[in-house]
């Protein structure tokens, strides 16, 4: 059924001047209030600029301003803000369309923050935005509709006919509203899925018209339940056109240097990347067969390593499923072009079952989590757990990591038939975790409770079942809330840092420092990891400031990376940024003041935390099967290594002891080491020992705003 | 068929005719670096002519926004109204015959339209068509 673009009510409309960006920015923000209809512009102040630079810095200042200590997620007052940042949208540099969204999580009740490709970004951004709020709750389903060329806005009645899943949503509100076949390039949708309306895990899916495949594609903006928050507001999508990107349409104070510097990573991608990553071919899931040969790739809820199978999901597996054999990205100009698709893949389940439909990905994630996580190593069942995870608009790690969980309680007898509605929920039982998508995307009584997070689930199969509080609260693997995402951290003290010391929760955008730590041994001291816990978080953050993926900062290196003292940071590609940020906003930038950019966010965000009354030294704090063996085969499946760890770093011999007692042992002094770790990351942050930013640090970095002290004095003042 | 523009670096005694020509046809300017031929000194009198050969099409595949096509005449061409300007196709030009000016919006390059060649005073450069190759 097609809907037509007269199909949609006018609720109310607005006319803006469109604003040409000058050098990155428009130095003004959209605020909707999609309760009333109102649109406004707000400006953006050079302080603004200076201490929140753009993109998650920009959207959290917004959002700090709009909710209080006391705000829900379903509050009217939360809000969806999608920032982009001064380097977003060129195209010259790959990685460059990315946008950022926050919003006060369902799952953790502090602010998330999720990085999305997709056009949607950069064609508001050109209309003269740097960020777009979203407030208020509409008393029925609304699209929000962005023309950035007329600077026309309008709050449009969804027709009843509309689709709710992706897929189909996607596509008839891309068709609506672009006037020809070959203007279908210049509209994006930003939409969330049946499922989204009845889980705390919905996600926002970014659509790019892919000209090659005459069809929509989509990018998610995946983590802490954003689309479960659109959804509650009531809107179905946001439609954007713009018509006109060029190469210069950032206004660079210096457009040569921009290409200079853009043209030198698209030659070293080109060059390298077939011997490096195989993004080109393979996109993240290359990560396959190396996460299961380090004993990394997480296997029945993070459990194991590792699986005899493990290769049957490896890339070369995944590289025959991607059609097209053409560069595939998520915006124009990422020659590293990951953004892989399966095309013409017939559904087995569910509404769409028979349909031969477009699934975007695999991408490691996904694969790791609704594959071997869940004992799945069918590759047409992570396939199909992928494209409804999608439609139905669900974040496909909290879905991973919730169902693995799941499954564990099946086998640990904590769940039956009775329990999951008559799902099966055994390990690999692909169809299983297919069923509890349909039924989530229903809004049935199983599908709805998976859907809270595993931190619910953990408490409720406690309370409900009389499953042990301690075991389930070990293997639900969520921290602040939110679902881990896909790598085993057990066995590198430093990944746990990086996963739950974290923001926002356990996800590895901050930091990824296994290598680093476990393989290769670099960062062997507490000082060492905490100084990584510190370079790694500051550096990864000042991509959402930009408007950046993180994936061309070292998904390809330059051939002499090796030489540099420190390759793990990249130091040329280091450089290419500090350039690429002077080229287009004309500020000077070296790589100690974009650490200290991303520092002032950093802080920020954490205050935010505070704030919202979390923030604290407990809130950071990993589930035991993140930092080591939870049950007894567990132990027993990597015994040799924990034995040789107790003599040679506990300084304990293993022999003759039982296995409790080591276990015992082994989880004693990995709660110690993870203890001093967090004292050393908190020294090294300039945050107390429980965790807040300390007034004089906030002061050291810029950041001692009025409204940020206030916060952090009375935390600092009730810890004394 | 493939039209393009033959090139023969025996033939070559670099008097940079042909990027006259070019740059003047297309950017109304004297400027080796706007001319979409280009003439390599490789010393000893001896120079190397490098343009688009029309065949290999890897542009066309890595342009995102599809502003690379292929005319019936077997000529690659870039439709600057769609190039958004990402130099892609600088990059994956195996022989750098796909260029751009630095602040220029977009790229060009040889679309064998022949004006070089009939002015080269030594017949270094002639338009002929070939046979589609490996890609037919």
């Amino acid at each position: 059924m097609s809907v037509k673009r007269e199909d949609f009510k006018i609720l109310s409309e607005t006319r803006f001047e469109p604003k040409a960006i000058e050098r990155g920015y428009a130095m003004r923000t959209m605020h909707v209030d999609v309760g009333s209809g109102a649109f406004t512009e707000k400006p953006v102040s050079e302080d603004m600029k200076k201490r929140f630079t753009g993109g998650k810095g920009f959207g959290l200042k917004l959002l700090w301003d709009a909710v209080r200590p006391t705000t829900k997620w379903n509050d009217p007052e939360n809000e969806i803000v999608i920032g982009m940042g001064p380097i977003c949208g060129n195209t010259n540099y790959p990685g460059s369309g990315k946008s950022l969204v926050v919003s006060i999580s369902p799952l953790t009740g502090i602010p998330i923050d999720s990085n999305v490709g997709g056009y949607f970004g950069p064609y508001f951004k050109f209309g003269g935005w740097d960020a777009l709020e979203l407030q208020g709750k509409a008393v029925k389903d609304v699209v929000l509709f962005f023309d950035a060329n007329e600077g026309q806005v309008q709050m449009l009645e969804a027709p009843a006919a509309l689709g709710v899943d992706t897929h189909v949503l996607a596509e008839e509100l891309t068709v609506a509203f672009s006037a020809s076949e070959a203007e279908r390039q210049n509209v994006s949708v930003v939409s969330a899925g049946s499922a989204a309306e009845h889980s705390f895990i919905g996600l926002l899916n970014f659509s790019l018209w892919d000209k090659r495949r005459g069809g929509v594609r989509v990018k998610q903006a995946g983590r802490g339940g954003i689309g479960t928050v659109l959804r509650d507001k009531r809107i179905k999508a946001l439609v954007v056109r713009y018509k006109g990107v060029v190469q210069d349409s950032n206004k660079a104070a210096d457009p040569a240097l921009v290409q200079r510097t853009g043209l030198k990573l698209h030659r070293e991608i080109i060059k390298n990347d077939d011997k490096q990553c195989k993004m080109r071919r393979q996109g993240t899931a290359h990560l396959m067969e190396v996460m299961n040969d380090y004993d990394l790739l997480p296997t029945n809820n993070h459990k194991y390593g590792r699986h005899e199978k493990g290769n049957e999901l490896a890339s070369w597996v995944w590289e025959k499923y991607f059609t097209q054999g053409l560069p595939d990205g998520c915006w124009f100009g990422c020659t590293m072009a990951c953004a892989h698709a399966v095309d013409g893949f017939e559904l087995k389940t569910g509404p769409y079952k028979g349909h031969k439909v477009c699934v975007d990905g695999p991408e490691y994630e996904t694969a790791a989590g609704c594959g071997s996580n869940l004992g799945v190593f069918d590759p047409e069942g992570v396939l199909e757990i992928n494209f409804y995870c999608d439609t139905y608009g669900v974040d496909t790690i909290s879905f991973g990591t919730i169902t693995s969980f799941l499954m564990e309680c099946q086998e640990l007898g904590v769940l039956n038939r009775e329990r999951t509605d008559g799902i099966d929920l055994s390990w690999g039982n692909w169809k299983g975790a297919c069923e509890v998508l349909h039924s989530m995307s229903r809004g049935e009584r199983f599908g709805t409770l998976a859907g809270k997070g595993v931190k619910f689930l953990a408490g409720h199969f406690a309370k409900e079942y009389g499953a042990d509080p301690q075991l389930m609260k070990d293997i639900a693997l969520h921290g602040k809330g939110l679902e881990q995402s896909e790598y085993i951290s057990k066995e590198s003290l430093a990944q746990q840092g990086g996963y739950y010391m974290t923001n926002k929760g356990p996800q590895h955008d901050e930091a990824w420092l296994i290598f680093m730590d476990m393989v290769n041994n670099r960062i062997p001291t507490f000082e060492n990891k905490a100084e990584a816990l510190h370079y790694f978080p500051m550096f990864r953050t000042w991509f959402g400031l930009q408007g950046l993926c993180k994936l061309p900062w070292n998904d390809v290196e330059p051939a002499d990376n090796a030489k540099w003292e420190e390759p793990n940071k990249v130091p040329e590609h280091v450089q290419n940024y500090c350039d690429m940020y002077t080229a287009i906003t004309g500020e000077k930038l070296d790589p100690p003041g974009l650490i200290r950019q991303s520092e002032r966010v950093y802080n920020f965000q954490r205050a935010f935390n505070v704030r919202m009354g979390k923030g604290h030294r407990v809130d950071d704090w990993p589930p035991y099967r993140a930092m080591g063996p939870v049950l007894e085969d567990e132990y027993l499946a990597r015994e040799e290594r924990y034995d040789k760890q107790m003599k040679e770093k506990i300084g304990v011999d293993p022999a003759g002891k039982k296995l409790a007692e080591k276990m015992r042992i082994t989880r004693e002094f990995r709660t110690r080491q993870y203890e001093s770790l967090l004292d050393a990351v908190f020294k090294r942050r300039g945050w107390t020992m429980d965790g807040c930013p300390t007034p004089g640090h906030l002061k050291d970095i810029g950041m001692d705003l009025p409204e940020v002290l206030e916060v952090v004095n009375a935390r600092i003042a009730g810890e004394a | 068929m493939i039209k393009y523009l033959k090139t023969d670096d025996s033939k070559c005694v670099g008097c940079m005719t042909c990027t006259a020509v070019c740059s003047r046809l297309y950017f109304k300017q004297d400027n080796p670096a706007r001319s979409a031929i280009q003439v390599l000194d490789r010393g000893n009198n001896e120079f190397h002519l490098i343009a688009c050969d029309q065949e290999c099409r890897k542009c066309v595949d890595e342009c995102p926004v599809q502003a690379i096509r292929v005319t019936q005449a077997g000529v690659v061409m870039i439709d600057r109204k769609l190039c958004v300007g990402c130099l892609a196709c600088v990059a994956v030009c195996p022989i750098g015959a796909m260029r751009y000016y630095p602040g220029d919006s977009s790229p060009f390059k040889c679309v064998a339209c022949g004006a070089c060649a009939k002015e080269c005073p030594k017949g270094a450069l002639e338009i002929v068509k070939k046979e589609e190759g490996a890609r037919a």
